[in-house]
């Protein structure tokens, strides 16, 4: 992603087995890239003992509305976590 | 409760304030403990580390304190250029203070007039240990970890933190490598104050978002 602030971008919807730092609860929604951080090893292998491919860290804003639909506390309030970038897709 | 009434009964088995003794911890190790035995006694014959050297790491663990957290924040009230770099690098411009941060990096989020941010790490517990030394009990719970991205105004109220509805609550999960702290506002009334007499506002809370600053 070349210059990705403010980019719209969707947590891949997936489920894979392993140690995984993408929370599950965002796993399908959509956010605003917030920053860029990194880059770090990816910790899918570091957990493992082995040592992580660098990947690039983003930093995701979420709308609650997004995040828990109807049941959300506040629509308008947000969250924002890392996500790694194999774990985003453009949308 | 206050056991200052007349004593005209026993209190069988309780401390003098009236309060059941703990019982003494005589279970067998659990599987983690003698794991943790035994890999810190394999260490140490190796020679890979010394007791010496893990009771230091324990010591500096234990030195650390909200009270770091709280300079930092001081400081930044003061201090413009300081607030400048605390937000471009919070793990340089805070290591350059004495709280090293390690491998780990940084981020101070500022609460605004309109923006609360709150911390939580719902993946295990993630927490600026450098400035804010262990976390709480509560900050490692399901409930706390679970709730906070789920109901955070609900979980504030229970901190008796209510704010009001044009502000918008921010919840940062810590998922992966940075560390988040949370740099309240300066509250009024306090200009011309010390870097100390300002870090004496700042509670742990107020840095992880449950709380806010005391007010002079």
């Amino acid at each position: 992603m070349t210059d990705p602030i403010g980019k719209h971008v969707r947590v891949k919807d997936m489920m894979p087995p392993g140690h995984i730092r993408t929370p599950a609860y965002l796993r399908g929604k959509s956010g605003i890239v917030e920053r860029k951080l990194g880059p770090f090893g990816n910790p899918e292998q570091q957990a493992y003992g082995r040592k992580g491919d660098l990947r690039d860290l983003y930093r995701v804003r979420f709308t609650m509305a997004e995040v828990w639909g109807a049941k959300a506390e506040r629509p308008n309030d947000t969250l924002e976590a890392e996500i790694y970038a194999h774990w985003l897709e453009d949308i | 409760m206050p056991h200052d009434h007349e004593h005209d009964h026993h209190h069988e088995g309780l401390s003098p304030s009236g309060h059941p003794y703990r019982a003494d911890n005589d279970e067998p190790l659990t599987y983690w403990q003698t794991m943790e035995i035994a890999v810190r006694e394999l260490l140490v014959e190796k020679g890979v580390t010394t007791l010496a050297e893990i009771n230091r790491q324990i010591e500096e663990m234990d030195a650390r304190s909200p009270a770091n957290g709280a300079q930092v924040v001081a400081r930044a009230w003061r201090e413009p250029d300081f607030k400048e770099q605390l937000f471009a690098d919070g793990s340089q411009a805070t290591r350059e203070m004495g709280f090293d941060i390690g491998a780990m990096k940084l981020i101070v989020v500022e609460n605004t007039p309109d923006v609360h941010n709150i911390i939580v790490c719902t993946l295990c517990s993630c927490y600026p240990r450098n400035l804010l030394g262990l976390a709480p009990d509560w900050y490692k719970s399901r409930a706390y970890r679970s709730r906070t991205v789920v109901e955070p105004r609900k979980v504030l109220s229970e901190f008796g933190v209510e704010l009001p509805d044009h502000m918008e609550v921010r919840v940062h999960d810590s998922t992966a490598d940075m560390r988040y702290i949370v740099m309240p506002a300066r509250p009024a009334g306090t200009d011309g104050w010390s870097q100390d007499q300002l870090a004496a506002l700042v509670t742990r809370d107020a840095m992880i978002g449950t709380g806010l600053v005391k007010t002079p």
